[in-house]
């Protein structure tokens, strides 16, 4: 650990705000491409709105497809935040330094892409209009003799990512107001102007410090019984549901929960390779740092795959005759089966065997290959456990059907993770995606100390 | 007597301590003079006076305020709206749990955030005497003094190793 080299303030500035103080000519072409594909599955989403649900593949008993597991997906990949900049955090992981930011940042993108999902999903996403009708007196549209169950779980999902999300916010906002200072002083004219009102004037006493590395620590330790709701919320939007039998588990909250938080951290990992490469942070995002990712990432995968395994064991060990139709379904019938071990595969055997070696977690093409193996393993997940259940004849379904997504679901999927991607890169032309001042610290608080023979790098802990 | 600031730049930590020793020894108040840095130093590194704080209280505060408001909303929907099921009660508990547990977390955590800005002393409408270097790594000693005294305290802080001493145009 601490293979860094100390660095100035000055050229600690320099290398993390040239992704905003300079426009390289590539930004903006990629920009561009990915303003295609966003504006494509926008144009995608308003036919379907035109024409209907019926432009998607989605049929009785399978009215949950693509949408609702892009929905989970992204939730999942917002878990990467608060893992990493909470946990590290809290127990003051030193190699967290570099990750934080980004991967706060990525939970509030991931995050806003996710609650786009379901709205898209509805097929009639200005219906939510109707809710604010109603008010000041509930948020419901009662008024229209519709009727809602307003004890559902589907209700709990908003007043979760409500939550998350502004909490995710919040914290990333707290976070960067010594990096608006040094942005304030950096730039000239209407760009140090808004800077400055961001930076609320911070002047960096250490009054001021005191109380953001509390801030830290605090908000860390909230948002963490927060983020450990958001997954159990969404999956209970399944555990929930007594109709289709291979969703009501008991299992499923601490599943999704780690299922997400290895979607998320895997995300991060790729985030923070692609950050490295594009804009030469090789002083900071340094191999150790993608080292000691990698070995989370083992720890977390085989939790992930002990809840797997435990899941299907229950589904199995329960003999009711519905459950084991949908086990018989992923496992022995194509293509389902198919999926299943493509999904098992690149989840865990593939990239834990990728991690498992020193040398393999140092080479960034194979830390990115695993990385990005991990999520598409995850989102077959949830593709797996969202449409074999449904598809499967239940009793109180009258009719049955396959699914297969139409082009037009194909593209706003498409569209999201372009969307994703190109927010990720807005973003950092306005804000440091490494931030400045855990940087410098880092570097304060870095030393040598002397053991027998051996120079060995230290690091000085408050407590 | 006017009070003015005056602000002594240092590049290394110790003589930003040392400066802060030398002003205690001429008497400057505690309270008169601060330490800007680009980034957090161990607490007391500079001899600085310890910064009592109550942030503690404002999550306590945002979570009754929260666990409120989540009671008032699950149940006043339920109210208002009510669904008979079977001879169950109209209030169902589990769903008013999760949601006044949600409302709970976001009323805690805004207060904080609030409180933090609140005791970092922010937002602050006149940024004061200040130089762009301190964002540089420069370590900035500012101190409020009667204008008499500025050229005394001109004096420590470069005898103390500061590289510029600012001064309010």
């Amino acid at each position: 650990m601490q293979e860094g080299r100390v660095l100035p303030a000055k050229q600690i500035n320099a290398d993390l705000l040239k992704s905003i103080l300079h426009s390289p000519k590539w930004f903006w072409i990629t920009i561009a491409i990915l303003s295609i594909f966003v504006l494509g599955a926008v144009a995608a989403a308003g036919l379907m709105f035109n024409k209907g649900l019926g432009t998607t593949g989605l049929n009785r008993p399978v009215m949950w497809g693509f949408f609702i597991t892009n929905f989970v997906f992204w939730i999942g990949i917002s878990h990467a935040g608060v893992m990493l900049s909470a946990i590290l955090r809290l127990s003051k992981a030193e190699w967290r330094r570099p990750a934080t930011r980004a991967a706060e940042i990525l939970t509030v993108f991931s995050l806003m892409t996710a609650v786009l999902m379901p709205l898209i999903h509805s097929g009639r996403p200005w219906r939510l209009v109707y809710w604010v009708y109603t008010l000041p007196f509930v948020p419901y549209d009662f008024a229209r003799g519709v009727w809602p169950n307003i004890r559902s779980p589907l209700v709990w999902d908003p007043s979760a990512i409500f939550t998350y999300l502004t909490s995710s916010i919040l914290f990333v906002m707290i976070a960067l107001l010594p990096d608006f200072a040094v942005l304030r002083d950096r730039t000239t004219g209407w760009t140090s102007r808004i800077y400055g009102l961001l930076a609320m004037g911070w002047q960096g006493n250490p009054r001021q410090w005191k109380l953001q590395i509390i801030a830290g620590v605090l908000l860390s330790a909230l948002i963490l019984p927060v983020f450990v709701s958001v997954h159990s919320i969404v999956s209970w939007d399944f555990g929930m549901a007594v109709a289709v039998k291979s969703w009501h588990s008991t299992i499923f909250a601490p599943y999704f929960v780690v299922g997400a938080v290895h979607s998320g951290v895997s995300a991060v990992v790729f985030v923070l390779i692609l950050l490295r490469w594009v804009y030469s942070w090789q002083d900071y995002i340094r191999l150790e740092h993608i080292d000691a990712l990698g070995r989370l990432l083992i720890v977390v995968a085989t939790g992930w795959f002990y809840f797997f395994v435990m899941e299907v064991i229950f589904g199995f060990y329960g003999r009711e005759v519905d459950e084991i139709a949908v086990r018989e379904f992923q496992f022995t019938q194509a293509p389902w089966n198919m999926w299943m071990i493509a999904f098992v595969g690149l989840t865990y055997f593939l990239p834990v065997a990728l991690w498992l070696p020193r040398a393999f977690r140092r080479n960034l093409w194979i830390m990115s290959t695993a990385c990005i193996a991990v999520n598409i393993g995850m989102w077959l997940e949830r593709f797996m456990i969202i449409v074999p259940g449904l598809a499967q004849k239940q009793i109180f379904t009258f009719d049955w059907y396959t699914y297969a997504p139409s082009s037009i679901e194909i593209v706003i999927i498409g569209g999201t993770f372009a969307m994703v991607t190109m927010l990720m890169l807005l973003i950092s032309r306005v804000v440091p995606l490494i931030p400045l001042y855990d940087i410098k610290e880092g570097n304060i608080l870095k030393t040598e100390i002397q053991i027998g023979r051996r120079t060995v790098p230290a690091t000085f802990r408050e407590d | 007597m006017a009070r003015l600031p005056i602000l002594g730049l240092f590049e290394d930590p110790n003589y930003a301590a040392e400066a802060g020793d030398a002003l205690k020894r001429a008497n400057i108040s505690e309270n008169d003079y601060d330490f800007l840095t680009d980034a957090p130093y161990p607490e007391g590194a500079f001899g600085e006076r310890e910064e009592n704080h109550r942030l503690y209280v404002f999550p306590f505060l945002g979570a009754l305020v929260g666990i409120t408001v989540g009671i008032l909303l699950t149940s006043m929907t339920q109210l208002a709206y009510p669904l008979t099921q079977g001879g169950k009660p109209i209030l169902s508990l589990p769903p008013m749990a999760v949601i006044t547990y949600e409302t709970t977390m976001l009323g805690a955590i805004i207060f904080t955030v609030l409180g933090i800005i609140f005791e970092s002393r922010l937002p602050k409408i006149k940024m004061g005497l200040y130089d762009t270097r301190i964002t540089e790594g420069y370590i900035g000693v500012l101190v409020n003094a009667d204008e008499e005294k500025l050229p005394e305290i001109s004096g420590i802080l470069t005898q103390a190793g500061a590289i510029d001493v600012v001064r309010e145009s």
